[in-house]
Parts: C-alpha cells; structure tokens; sequence
C-alpha cells in the first residue's frame, strides 16, 4: 500500500479519513490533528504551563511527546496505583520516557500507606476498584495543578474513549453527565484546573501506531483491574460498527460536540455557572466539591477507620 | 508463521504465505482493534506474511478511563 501524501510505503491505513500513511505523514498527521484539537477548542497557548497526567500507557506517552514536540511547556504526573507488576511496570515505562528526553515528571503514591495499594483500598471501602481509582486520579492530578501553578491539566483519552463514554451515557441517559463530556472543563472556580483531551480527534489505533513509529516505549499490558469493564464492552461494540462504516465514531462523538456548541449558544447557564452554585471548598482538604467533604477526604476517613479496626 | 498474541500473552502458528487481512479475519480479530508488527514496522492489510515471518499482533484498545 503506498501512502497518500507522498510516494513512501504506507505502515497505517485510516478508514474513516479514506487514506493511508507511511511513518512521516502519520507523524505529521497526528500533529495537525492536535494543533486542531487545541486550537478549536482554545486549549492552551505555548505560554501557559501544561501538566499531563500520565499512566506509562500509549496515550498519555504519546500526548505528551506531542506536545514536547509541538513547542507547547508539559511536564508529567504519574501516580502510582500499587497494583502489583502492573503498576511497577507502567512506572518504569513513565520514567524511562521522562529520563530520556529530559522531561519534568512527577510522582506521587494513590494512597498514604505503601503497604496498601488501591486495590485493598477499595475491598475496604466496599467501593468497585476503578471507581475508587478515578476519584483518587483526579484528586491528585488536580490538586497538583493547582498546588504547583500550571494553569491546564492535560489527558490522553482519545476519540475511542470518548465515544465510548458517550455510548454509555446515552445508553442510561445520563443528562448531567452528558453536559461535561466536553473535549475542554474550564477552570470553573478557585481551586479547580482547566482541564483538556488534546487527543480527543484521534482514535486509539492511530495513536497507538503514533508510539510504535515514533519509538514510544509505552505499556502494552492493559490494567488488570478494567478487565471486562463496561467501557471495553461499549468500545467493542463501536470497533464493530466502525469496520461496518468507517467514520461512525467520530461522527457520534463529534456530533455530539457540534449539538452542545449549539446548546452553549442559547441562553443556558455554563459549566462554570454551574459549578460555582453548587460548589464550595471541601472542610477537609480545601478542594471544590458539592458535599460538605469530597469525596477523595471520604474514602480516606473510610479507610482509616476499617485500618485501625483491622 | 509466528504470531504472538497478548492479554493473555501467547504464541500460535498458521501456515503462511497470507495476508494480514485474511490473518485477521481466520483469528476473528476487528482490525480496527489492533495493529500488526513485524520487525518493530508496522504492516497494513494488504501486505503478505511469509511463512518464515513471526508477526504481534497489538491489541490497542485499553480499557481505564
Ligand atoms: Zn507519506
Ligand atoms: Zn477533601
């Protein structure tokens, strides 16, 4: 297969652009499709200061090369989950790319005790693994951007991600999470960050494909906790429909996106409105949240008390 | 032909020469779902796998949020 943008040898095929790439043009491909991400959607400038969240895994490694490369200031944060080989493993990954390009990187513990990770801490809380996982993740992630004064914080979910998410919360019509599901959340309030899906218009393949011709070491093995989540099963559903008719994906979610920006533009109230009628400063930690503690100080209160009893 | 698989981690043989498309269709693989190596190169679906090749094939959907 021959690329269509120059005479090269194509190494990736893209169904829903109807085009092929060979390694420079893919290279050059995922760059645009960022520049236009962060442009459409007035991400960030090359001024402002970048924190990525980042897992060891495809995504997040290849966010944050982009925007290296881009010329955009990103420094990194990797928490460790203390699951097992799976966690060891993802950080060495985070390391290594840090290490070798002379990148900024952070690294935090998910829970105060090393000797549990998050997995004992959920089985304590009687709370599913990456619910407990996910409150933790954005605790630490926002609290380090605004601890430390970046002024976006950055993650690697991508179109098939989003899709996904979007795929379940129209499947349960979650309407009030339909309204967050936005590429950009605003730094609503005191206290919370900006926050951005740079890779929003970039399936999961291409990005994968991205690390592999970019020599990108990242973390194959998926975390053993999402195994047979309904994410996966909602995403297989979409892969399916994809290879049927190429482009189905992005028209749902990018559809979804043009209806909101149409939403936004009648007189409703914003996010930010929103947020700042039902948001106030947690009594514990001093985070916004729409309780009298948040729900990161809660686990923790929880977990302290089935430890003293254990 | 090699082909290795993950999650979980395994090898199995077919008979080459083929191609990565009729490879992925035989294993029951979306292609959408992952991408096929051989030599640290990407192969696209027409390409033909010589029976003296050992290909990955990548699984490239994750499943955190
Ligand atoms: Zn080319
Ligand atoms: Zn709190």
């Amino acid at each position: 297969m021959k690329c269509r943008k120059c005479p090269g040898k194509a190494v990736l095929s893209i169904p829903r652009h109807n085009t092929a790439l060979c390694s420079p043009c893919l290279t050059e491909y995922a760059h645009a499709q960022v520049e236009r991400a962060i442009g459409r959607e007035k991400m960030c400038t090359k001024e402002d200061k970048i924190l990525v969240a980042v897992s060891g895994g495809k995504d997040s490694l290849a966010l944050w090369d982009m925007l290296r490369k881009l010329g955009y200031q990103a420094d990194g944060l990797y928490v460790d989950l203390g699951i097992g080989q799976y966690s060891i493993r993802s950080r060495e990954k985070a390391e290594a790319f840090a290490e070798s390009r002379n990148a900024t990187l952070f690294t935090q513990d998910a829970t105060p005790d090393e000797s549990i990770g998050i997995r004992e801490l959920a089985d304590l809380v009687r709370r599913p693994t990456c619910a407990t996982c996910g409150c933790i993740k954005r605790y630490q992630f926002n609290r380090t951007a605004v601890d430390q004064d970046y002024d976006v914080l950055a993650t690697g979910h991508n179109l098939d991600d989003e899709a996904a998410r979007l795929m379940g919360n129209v499947l349960h019509w979650q309407q009030e999470f339909l309204e967050k599901q936005s590429p950009v959340l605003p730094a609503s309030m005191e206290g919370f960050a900006k926050k951005i899906k740079p890779l929003y218009r970039l399936t999961e393949r291409e990005i994968a494909a991205y690390c592999v011709v970019n020599s990108i070491d990242y973390i194959v093995q998926d975390c053993p906790m999402a195994t047979g989540s309904r994410l996966l099963v909602y995403k297989e559903a979409l892969n399916v429909i994809e290879q049927a008719s190429p482009g189905s994906k992005q028209s749902f979610y990018w559809g979804f996106l043009d209806q909101q920006r149409k939403k936004a533009k009648s007189d409703q109230p914003s996010i930010s409105d929103q947020d700042r009628a039902t948001l106030h400063p947690c009594e514990e930690c001093g985070q916004p949240t729409s309780a009298t503690i948040c729900s990161y100080c809660k686990l923790m209160a929880k977990a302290k008390i089935h430890q003293k009893v254990s | 032909m090699i082909i290795h698989l993950s999650q979980p981690d395994r090898n199995l043989e077919l008979q080459g020469p083929k191609q990565v498309k009729v490879i992925l269709k035989e294993l029951k693989i979306v292609a959408e779902t992952v991408l096929v190596i051989r030599d640290d190169g990407l192969l696209t679906e027409d390409e033909m796998v010589r029976d003296s090749d050992s290909i990955e094939i990548r699984p490239v959907i994750s499943g955190g949020a």
